[in-house]
């Protein structure tokens, strides 16, 4: 069996970035392990731009962002391997991969970082009633096929949900010379960034159906033919009389993402809200010495929040290897109260944490002029007045930790309406 | 009287622009910026990818080197599907030259050996 200090799973941008920050803090004996023949993960296919405007203060498309850290990752010679799938881990940290030229290979780890990235969700998730033709993809297998092997999967397209892979893959066939006859969602607000719905909807007319959803796919020869579109009503009923039939030879779904736990699984932890797995301050799980980070943690909407985190679990695991993370001292649950969909982390040993708390989280639903309250069991520590906040554009806030006072062991955030 | 939804920061105020180019509706400045910049010369920078020949990859993707007027958008993904390039190619390359009659390049966004 290899021994290594730091094993990173999965050379996605989370992957590469915690790779780089560990080995400026000093840690050098890392291998990241890459179940593709390249790294970079989901950007390759990510060939939009608006990218990095937070990590490299300019504009860049997804190749070009993930390609700094490659060249960097490459430069400082930290070891990869391509090609290599993790199929298990246990908690005593054994990392177990296979490749064609290694075979079956086990590695011994000190501390493990999982950056695994997420899944779309597929026609198998979201129920879609009526026949199961071919043509219906998810926007990102869709997005794959266009950006990386010029193959336009369908001439006349509807898209299902408005997340922002949906979004942009209807500007991007519709450049290509596809019809792109509408997008419906079933919430009555859209699920992704306004910029989106303006650049990639308003711009070439597509229409967007709030409230709307599939309400069944008709197939003819075993591929897709029309897709029936119909209105709901606050309880996600159709409502008669507004059903629109699209003639189509393909249906893109866009209807959210789930952070890939595969692995996670197989070590029996528990899940959090955000279905990834339960971290403390410094990204590490419930088992010491494991760490999660990216979009295997949750589901970030901008890389740039990727690679920040990525650095958190990167010192997180550098200090445990240095055996200065204990989970010992005044430890908080973090709790989503109301209006707020989910807190990460869930767990802050204080003693141990870094000068400032970050809290991410996302509110449930679109509000306008309400605060943020932020408290440590009945007090209120902090309070940020917000004019507009979406569930699509994550919230992160920082606290320094000296304003808890280790008088409760509950910190909570939630939306007080005014 | 045109309506315009502002994407500069999330609040996405709409604003609304009359004949002389007076903007409503926004709540801070960089709204009417924007809203004026978009009813007199609306730019975008446009994505896609080119043909290439090399064993690793069959499309490098690229961008306009800056933002291109938008109605030349078409007519620049009609320049970009007709060019089939060579591999190696690095990124910032020029892969065409001022696209669609502008002084925009078609710029390659990753490295192909
Ligand atoms: C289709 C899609 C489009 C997106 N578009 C945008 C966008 O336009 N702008 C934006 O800012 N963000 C976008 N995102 C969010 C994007 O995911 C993040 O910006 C960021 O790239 C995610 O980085 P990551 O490292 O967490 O995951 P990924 O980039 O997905 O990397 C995960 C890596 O882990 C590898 N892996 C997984 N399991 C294993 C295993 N068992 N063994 C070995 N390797 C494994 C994968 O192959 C992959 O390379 C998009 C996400 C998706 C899914
Ligand atoms: S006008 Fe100002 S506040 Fe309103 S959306 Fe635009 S940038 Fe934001």
């Amino acid at each position: 069996m290899i021994n290594k200090d730091l094993v990173i799973i999965g050379g996605g941008s989370g992957g590469m970035s915690a790779a780089l920050e560990a080995y400026a803090l000093g840690v050098k004996d890392i291998l990241i392990l890459e179940k593709n023949d390249y790294l970079g993960g989901i950007l390759n296919q990510c060939i939009h731009n608006g990218f990095g405007l937070q990590e490299f203060k300019e504009e860049l498309t997804g190749p070009e962002f993930m390609s700094r850290f490659s060249k960097a990752v490459k430069e400082k010679g930290i070891e990869y391997r391509l090609k290599s799938n993790v199929y298990d881990i246990s908690k005593d940290k054994v990392v177990s991969y296979s490749n064609e030229v290694e075979g079956f290979v086990k590695v011994k780890a000190k501390a493990i970082i999982l950056t695994t990235g997420c899944y779309e969700r597929n026609a198998g998730a979201i129920q879609i009633p009526g026949d199961r033709p071919s043509g219906v993809y998810t926007a990102g297998q869709a997005q794959l096929y266009l950006n990386c092997y010029g193959y336009l999967v369908g001439k006349r397209v509807f898209i299902l949900g408005s997340g922002d892979i949906g979004l942009i893959m209807a500007r991007r066939m519709t450049l290509e010379g596809a019809k792109v006859l509408g997008v419906a969602e079933l919430m009555p607000y859209s699920a992704g960034l306004n910029r989106n719905i303006v650049q990639c909807l308003k711009d070439f007319d597509i229409p967007l159906y709030l409230s709307h959803t599939v309400k069944q796919v008709i197939g003819k020869d075993g591929h897709i033919e029309k897709v029936v579109i119909a209105k709901v009503d606050e309880k996600f009923n159709f409502i008669e009389g507004t059903d629109m039939v699209f003639d189509v030879d393909a249906l893109l779904l866009s209807v959210g993402l789930v952070p890939n736990v595969d692995l996670i699984s197989k070590l029996g932890l528990h899940f959090s809200r955000t279905r990834g797995a339960i971290v403390n301050q410094d990204m590490e799980t419930e088992v010491e010495g494991i760490f999660s980070a990216g979009n295997a943690l949750h589901v970030h909407d901008l890389v740039d929040y990727v690679v920040s985190e990525a650095r958190e679990a990167a010192k997180g695991a550098v200090k445990y290897l240095n055996g200065e993370l204990k989970n010992e001292g005044h430890v908080y649950d973090v709790e989503a109260s109301n209006g707020i969909g989910y807190v990460v982390p869930q767990k802050i040993y204080v003693d141990e944490a870094e000068d400032n708390l970050i809290f991410k989280f996302r509110v449930r639903k679109p509000y306008k002029m309400i605060n943020l309250v932020i408290k440590e069991g009945d007090e209120v520590i902090r309070k940020i007045p917000k004019l507009a906040i979406i569930p699509s554009e994550m919230e992160i806030v920082k606290i320094a930790k000296d304003k808890f006072k280790k008088s409760s062991n509950k910190i909570t955030i939630s939306v007080e309406e005014k | 009287m045109t309506e315009l939804t502002c994407i500069i920061c999330p609040r996405g105020c709409h604003l609304t622009v009359d004949e002389n180019l007076n903007v409503t509706g926004n709540s801070c400045p960089r709204g009417e910026a924007y809203a004026k910049a978009e009813l007199t010369h609306p730019t975008r920078t446009l994505t896609s990818t080119i043909k290439v020949i090399s064993s690793n990859a069959t499309r490098v993707p690229c961008k306009t080197s800056e933002p291109l007027d938008k109605d030349k958008i078409f007519k620049a993904m009609k320049e970009i599907n007709e060019v089939v390039v060579k591999a190696p190619i690095r990124i910032g390359d020029v892969l065409i030259k001022g696209v669609a009659g502008s002084n925009v390049n078609i710029i390659a966004t990753k490295d192909i050996d």
